[in-house]
């Protein structure tokens, strides 16, 4: 267990600053288990960059790293996003 | 609304401090007016952004606690010592002052009256300031949705919107606290954390397939979660934010 750990909620407004689009109840599958999620119930990790695990398998999924004026954003974990558009 | 998605990206946007009221020693509720506000559903939440005079900046997210309320917002804010953003909200803030949010945020972590009940609702401490939303919409649209908040805290002097909460309890709503350092004397109602055997004595258990909305610390959230699913609760019908080692 991880005092520090957060839900897909503590990094929704990120989220939407990326995509332009609600995105906690994105439903994202994990590649590792094939578990599917909303967003908002990842698990958040904050350090230096934020990591986004998934609640089934703790697969990583996503990351996101921000510098300055740009963002990384990683979906190693990530088999499909699915958006409401 | 639920399922809609919400098209636009997040913009800052200058809010005006018009009333702080004191809900307990440690904990202030903020209202904001913000021009332009396009309204906000239960359990939403705002980024809070603060910029020092260096251009150093810090960002916090904070639960919306107030029911849709034209322009106006309020956030219900506990003081951290070592916080490098709450004591600023509850300390310095005044009416007329300005600071930058950007929201309303999140769609996860939402109850629309039409989704009904029944309603488990678990706090632990400044958690209850997106459930007080659901509860507060709840009242206001005239909702009798069976509601039940379990509401943890340290103290008595330390239950947040407590009158207001016995005001509004009844027409299918109950609220039952557990005080986990000092209860007063006499004090007949739990006194301890919140476990699995609170939680099924005071449900709506399993079979009547509750939504579950559970806000607080880390910990605390984490506690609570693993007992529900170990009462039988689908995991996928219980709904958590964390926020954190000590809160918001």
């Amino acid at each position: 267990m991880d005092a520090l750990m957060l839900d897909g909620n503590a990094v929704a407004g990120l989220l939407q600053e990326v995509f332009a689009v609600e995105m906690t109840t994105a439903i994202e599958t994990c590649n590792a288990c094939g578990a599917t999620n909303e967003v908002g119930a990842l698990h958040v990790f904050r350090g230096a960059g934020i990591v986004m695990r998934c609640p089934h398998c703790d697969n990583a999924l996503m990351t996101i790293a921000e510098g300055g004026a740009r963002m990384w954003i990683g979906f190693a974990g990530v088999r499909t996003l699915q958006v409401t558009v | 609304m639920e399922g809609t998605a919400v098209l636009g990206r997040l913009s800052w946007q200058v809010a005006e401090v018009v009333d702080v009221v004191e809900e307990t020693p440690r904990v202030k509720t903020v209202r904001f007016e913000i021009p332009g506000w396009a309204g906000h559903r239960a359990g939403q939440h705002v980024d809070v952004r603060l910029t020092a005079e260096d251009g150093y900046q810090a960002q916090r997210s904070y639960s919306i606690a107030s029911s849709p309320d034209g322009t106006q917002v309020e956030l219900t804010v506990e003081r951290l010592e070592d916080g490098e953003v709450s004591p600023y909200l509850t300390d310095v803030l005044r009416p007329g002052d300005q600071i930058e949010l950007r929201g309303p945020i999140g769609g996860y972590f939402v109850w629309e009256p039409p989704q009904g009940g029944p309603l488990l609702l678990v706090a632990g401490g400044s958690g209850v300031a997106p459930l007080m939303a659901m509860i507060r919409l709840r009242a206001a649209v005239g909702s009798d949705a069976d509601t039940r908040l379990l509401f943890s805290s340290r103290s008595w002097e330390d239950v947040i919107y407590r009158e207001e909460l016995e005001r509004l309890e009844g027409g299918g709503l109950r609220v039952v606290h557990t005080l986990t350092r000092s209860p007063p004397a006499g004090w007949t109602g739990y006194a301890r954390r919140v476990d699995a055997e609170i939680l099924a004595e005071v449900g709506p258990g399993p079979t009547e397939r509750p939504r579950v909305y559970v806000c607080g610390p880390t910990l605390f959230v984490e506690t609570v979660a693993q007992a529900l699913v170990q009462l039988g609760h689908e995991p996928h019908m219980v709904k958590t934010e964390r926020f954190g080692p000590t809160g918001g």
